[in-house]
């Protein structure tokens, strides 16, 4: 870990972040209270299982939820406590101001490259045009910094597979494209969507080298999103655990892994197979699976699946959310250090 | 004794261009591949995608024909039957000893069906009696850790790792003599997976079964398997017992693999290296060795022949000119 943790200034600060899916069925909390820091030159990691809201956190941030999703609550600040702080959650997704910070100020990296791009244009053409919605250069220019963007990505050859369709190129290939793309309007914040989850395990270790290096290059603010404790392991400084809309814990990524304080960590790390793990040797489970986010458990919604559920309590109350940039665990058993 | 012995096996896919649509090259999905699985064993087929894996078990279960080579069963013990060449009535017989667990639980289920009648559908495929396949259903669904309410209910009020419970009953019905199981847990959050991996831990220990699990994630297959072969580009470039090939690997490509696999403890940070280039074209092959262009320890003769698997110690096969001299990193 790098020393001076929290000398970094705040990018961005989400704060109580609520969304809710209205649908027939009845409402969906995604989010419930969602609250972080992302500061520059660092890496928070946001880990947790399917519905825990990972994903919904990231499209948030860029107001692109998907229908019929909506923030209901808490605020997303950019450049907190400075002139220039700008509540993202209160703008229209569609404004000027909102355009310009999604890629300007915020870019996102898909866990599928394809979603970022399209079959019909060439890699440089989607390159140049997203470098020219945020900057006034001409065309030449702005192939010229595709160009350059495809190089420090390590594309090989840039000036010849810049006029390449995405089809033509790997899997890895592709995503290094999706990394291009999201560096286009030189963001100083990245949100990384399981950038890897969906690359061979030789290509993963080298887009992760790559977003390491960039990170340190540029001193970006990176949040990156996995279901994967060996990533998190590997390449971030801070840790948020979600589970169902909510964080649950939060620490530096040494302690969690040493000392991880919610029963939902705890469990998950030792759930997890490892390539050190003995000869047929058995994983300890949680019990039941997650619930759907449309059928939350009352009081802390771990508690059906918890091993240290206190009856009467954590089936009722919800244990206080933790404050922002400060370890802990959502827990009535968690004792503040 | 030996439930499955594949040897020499081939699967090409011709290339077709022009007017003639005449065959202008091959791509070698799967080209040479040999392995056994003795009875009571689990063999992991590891690699990347495009390696071949997934062609292999496929073959096996002739839902692909092989180009050449051969795929010797023994369905019951003291028989043996060569697969490739059979015609197509006398596999149907065969069919049962011989069962598939699928990747996704979601898909491979009948939505339409309840589930008592899923798991019950190979045992009526087989003539067994409906009196004798309902005790046979319980039975089943009691040893995946099912409730036997769930006989009466559609797939869709089961979560997904409740659903692969669901296909691993329908798969052991017939208490087949092998398992093919392509990535059966790659689908599930890492709570659910767990549980079916411990799931098919004990069922390996109670069933005796013999199991050929095809699975791209490293850390899984060292819970699961007795031994691994590592497939590159269409090839086996290494086979060992499990703990063996992850200690002290033989092959480069392995050593890469597991440097490349990011361990869940931050303490090994930093020690996560990544190989270089990309997983060759199965169309165009490098000659020699087809790993030489991202080997680190490649020299001239890797350029020019390629190595055939051979043993180097007793267990252990690996294709590598320079397996004797090298000393790889492993994990663990």
């Amino acid at each position: 870990m790098r020393p001076t943790p929290m000398a970094e200034p705040i990018a961005l600060a989400v704060r109580d972040l609520a969304v809710r899916f209205e649908m027939e069925q009845g409402n969906v909390h995604a989010l419930e209270g969602v609250s972080f820091d992302l500061r520059a030159g660092r890496t928070l990691g946001i880990v947790g299982e399917s519905g825990c809201g990972k994903s919904v956190t990231a499209r948030s941030i860029l107001r692109i939820i998907d229908r019929p999703g909506r923030i209901t609550g808490g605020r997303i600040l950019l450049d907190p406590g400075t002139p220039q702080e700008v509540d993202l959650a209160a703008l229209d997704p569609e404004s000027a101001r909102m355009r310009a910070v999604r890629g300007g100020r915020v870019g996102l990296i898909f866990q599928e490259p394809m979603t970022a791009l399209s079959v019909h244009y060439t890699v440089g053409n989607q390159i140049i045009e997203a470098v020219r919605q945020h900057s006034d250069i001409s065309k030449a220019e702005a192939r010229n910094r595709a160009i350059e963007l495809l190089r420090e990505v390590g594309i090989p050859r840039p000036e010849t597979r810049i006029d390449a369709y995405p089809f033509e190129l790997s899997g890895g290939l592709r995503q290094r494209v999706g990394i291009a793309m999201a560096l286009a309007g030189d963001p100083d914040i990245l949100i990384a969507d399981e950038p890897t989850t969906a690359l061979d395990v030789t290509t993963q270790a080298q887009i992760l080298a790559l977003l390491r290096r960039l990170q340190a290059e540029k001193r970006i603010a990176l949040m990156l999103i996995t279901h994967d404790m060996g990533v998190i392991a590997e390449m971030t400084d801070e840790v948020a655990v979600m589970y169902l809309g909510r964080v649950v814990e939060y620490a530096p990524v040494a302690a969690l892994f040493a000392a991880p304080r919610h029963p939902y960590t705890r469990a998950l790390l030792r759930a997890v197979p490892s390539v050190l793990a003995a000869p047929r040797q058995r994983l300890a489970t949680i019990g039941g699976a997650v619930p759907h986010p449309g059928a939350r458990p009352a009081g802390c919604a771990f508690h059906p699946r918890c091993a240290e559920v206190i009856p009467g309590r954590c089936t009722a109350e919800m244990p206080p959310a933790i404050p922002p940039g400060i370890a802990g665990a959502s827990c009535f058993l968690d004792v503040p250090a | 004794m030996n439930v499955l012995e594949v040897s020499e096996l081939r699967k090409h896919y011709p290339i077709r261009a022009g007017l003639l649509r005449r065959e202008v090259g091959r791509v070698r999905a799967v080209d040479g591949v040999s392995f056994h699985i003795a009875a009571g064993e689990t063999l992991a087929l590891v690699g990347e995608s495009g390696c071949g894996k997934t062609t292999v078990s496929r073959c096996i279960l002739r839902a692909l024909r092989a180009t050449s080579g051969e795929i010797r069963f023994a369905p019951e013990d003291g028989r043996v039957v060569e697969l490739v060449g059979l015609p197509k009535r006398q596999l149907r017989p065969l069919r049962r000893h011989m069962q598939m667990i699928f990747q996704d639980p979601y898909s491979s289920l009948n939505p339409r069906m309840m589930v008592g009648d899923i798991i019950a559908e190979p045992l009526k495929v087989n003539g067994v009696p409906a009196a004798e396949r309902q005790a046979r259903v319980l039975e089943l669904l009691d040893l995946v850790q099912m409730p036997a309410s769930a006989r009466s209910r559609f797939p869709h009020a089961f979560s997904g790792g409740q659903r692969q419970r669901i296909g691993i009953a329908r798969a052991l019905a017939l208490q087949p003599r092998l398992v093919v199981a392509d990535e059966p847990v790659s689908a599930l959050d890492v709570s659910v997976q767990a549980q079916i991996i411990n799931l098919l831990l004990d069922l390996q220990d109670r069933l005796r079964l013999s199991m050929l699990f095809v699975a791209h994630d490293l850390g899984v297959v060292r819970h699961v398997s007795d031994r691994v072969a590592v497939m590159y580009v269409g090839r086996i470039v290494e086979v060992a017992p499990t703990a063996t090939l992850y200690r002290t690997p033989r092959h480069p490509y392995t050593e890469a693999l597991l440097a490349a696999v990011p361990a869940p403890d931050p303490a090994r940070r930093g020690r996560q290296l990544a190989v270089l280039g990309e997983v060759a074209d199965p169309a165009n092959p490098p000659p020699g060795c087809a790993f030489h262009p991202r080997c680190p320890y490649a020299v001239e003769r890797c350029r020019i022949e390629r190595p055939e698997l051979t043993e180097v110690t007793p267990g252990r096969w690996t294709s590598c000119h320079r397996a004797r001299e090298l000393e790889l990193a492993g994990v663990g």
